[in-house]
């Protein structure tokens, strides 16, 4: 064991915490969690509703990443929109 | 006496965390600050604070029959024999959990309000009844965490439920929640090695009641039957869990991690105490 193993090995805290923040902000979504326990949470939900109301989305064409840093947190949505339903909203408008 | 009875419910999700030690050192430590204080086993068919109290021998009547109206209350609770304001409202160990209802639970606690100044309801693990009935009618809950990931997330999992199923939560009020980290390694976490009291407290954004480190005078004092607070009321997990009752009854009480001294023999060849 070389000397950088050595601390690779001992350091796990912080990779345990990385590891929960993902974990539970998954699942506090799918609790479906209000409040500002979860603002990440939150904000997919009411995203997702907003986009819903004017496409129709698969649920499997759906990919949402959170991730949580020391001083911001990011959420990613990547949507796919069929092209029927983006000629279906450019009529309605 | 009614109107400021508290009732607290000591719970974690997961097992093993130091729920049933917690119960039994913070309902010491208010009766040892003279307040009187009943502990209640919620854990039906795995009863285990009796045993932690040294008072498995006197168990006659206990929740299950209170709640079936088989015995009266003052039939079933049981008076600590060091501290005369500390008593125990013992489980069943052969009965099944179904036994209990919510409205004979209601009637129960409502009738321990009246009568003692904390009511601490010791849950059993899991989510399931057992564990949703002992946190029902309280108005402060402990959430214990070990500073350990399943125990931390199993944490969260708990304070979603004290947020929708409790009473207090359906009925729109606000249900106190602190948690108690026990099993603290501080020289472990400040090597990066255990999660850190801050990492808890910002992964569960719920604020600390307070620390316990990890000790072997928890062993002992179970061994013995007794409180760690009533054992050795020296030992760093006594100090810790007396600092927390302290905060339970108001008082601003600086956040230390108490710790044990060590004789030099010990220090020297690295002996455990026994």
């Amino acid at each position: 064991m070389n000397v950088l193993n050595f601390f690779r090995s001992r350091r796990s805290a912080p990779v345990a915490r990385e590891r929960l923040q993902i974990l539970l902000s998954h699942e506090r979504a799918a609790r479906g969690q209000r409040g500002q326990r979860d603002l990440l949470a939150l904000l997919r939900e009411e995203i997702l509703a907003a986009i819903a109301k004017h496409v129709t989305v698969e649920n499997d064409n759906v990919q949402v990443q959170m991730d949580h840093g020391e001083t911001v947190s990011t959420l990613e949505i990547d949507i796919e929109i069929p092209h029927s339903a983006g000629m279906l909203l450019a009529a309605g408008s | 006496m009614a109107d400021t009875a508290k009732v607290l419910v000591v719970t974690s999700g997961k097992g093993g965390v130091g729920k049933t030690t917690s119960t039994a050192a913070l309902g010491a430590a208010l009766a040892q600050a003279g307040q009187k204080v009943v502990v209640v086993d919620f854990d039906v068919g795995l009863r285990n604070l009796d045993l932690v109290l040294g008072a498995e021998r006197r168990v006659v009547f206990d929740l299950i029959n209170v709640v079936q109206g088989v015995a009266k209350l003052s039939q079933a609770l049981i008076r600590d024999k060091r501290l005369e304001t500390l008593w125990l409202l013992p489980a069943s160990q052969t009965r099944d959990k179904d036994a209990l209802t919510e409205q004979g639970v209601a009637s129960v606690i409502k009738e321990l309000r009246s009568k003692f100044d904390w009511v601490i309801c010791d849950s059993p693990a899991g989510i399931e009844r057992g564990a949703t009935l002992a946190m029902r009618f309280a108005d402060t809950a402990i959430i214990v965490t070990n500073p350990e990931v399943s125990s931390v997330r199993d944490s969260d999992r708990i304070i979603g439920l004290l947020d929708s199923k409790t009473e207090r939560a359906e009925k729109g009020l606000r249900i106190e929640k602190h948690v108690l980290i026990t099993r603290f390694d501080t020289q472990r976490a400040s090597r990066g090695e255990m999660l850190t009291v801050e990492d808890v407290l910002d992964i569960l954004s719920t604020p600390l009641l307070g620390i316990i480190p990890e000790s072997e005078e928890v062993l002992r004092a179970s061994n013995v039957g007794s409180p760690v607070t009533l054992c050795n009321e020296l030992s760093a997990p006594a100090r810790a869990y007396t600092d927390a009752a302290r905060r339970l009854m108001g008082n601003q009480i600086p956040m230390t991690v108490p710790t044990d001294r060590k004789g030099l023999f010990d220090r020297l060849f690295g002996r455990r105490a026994a």
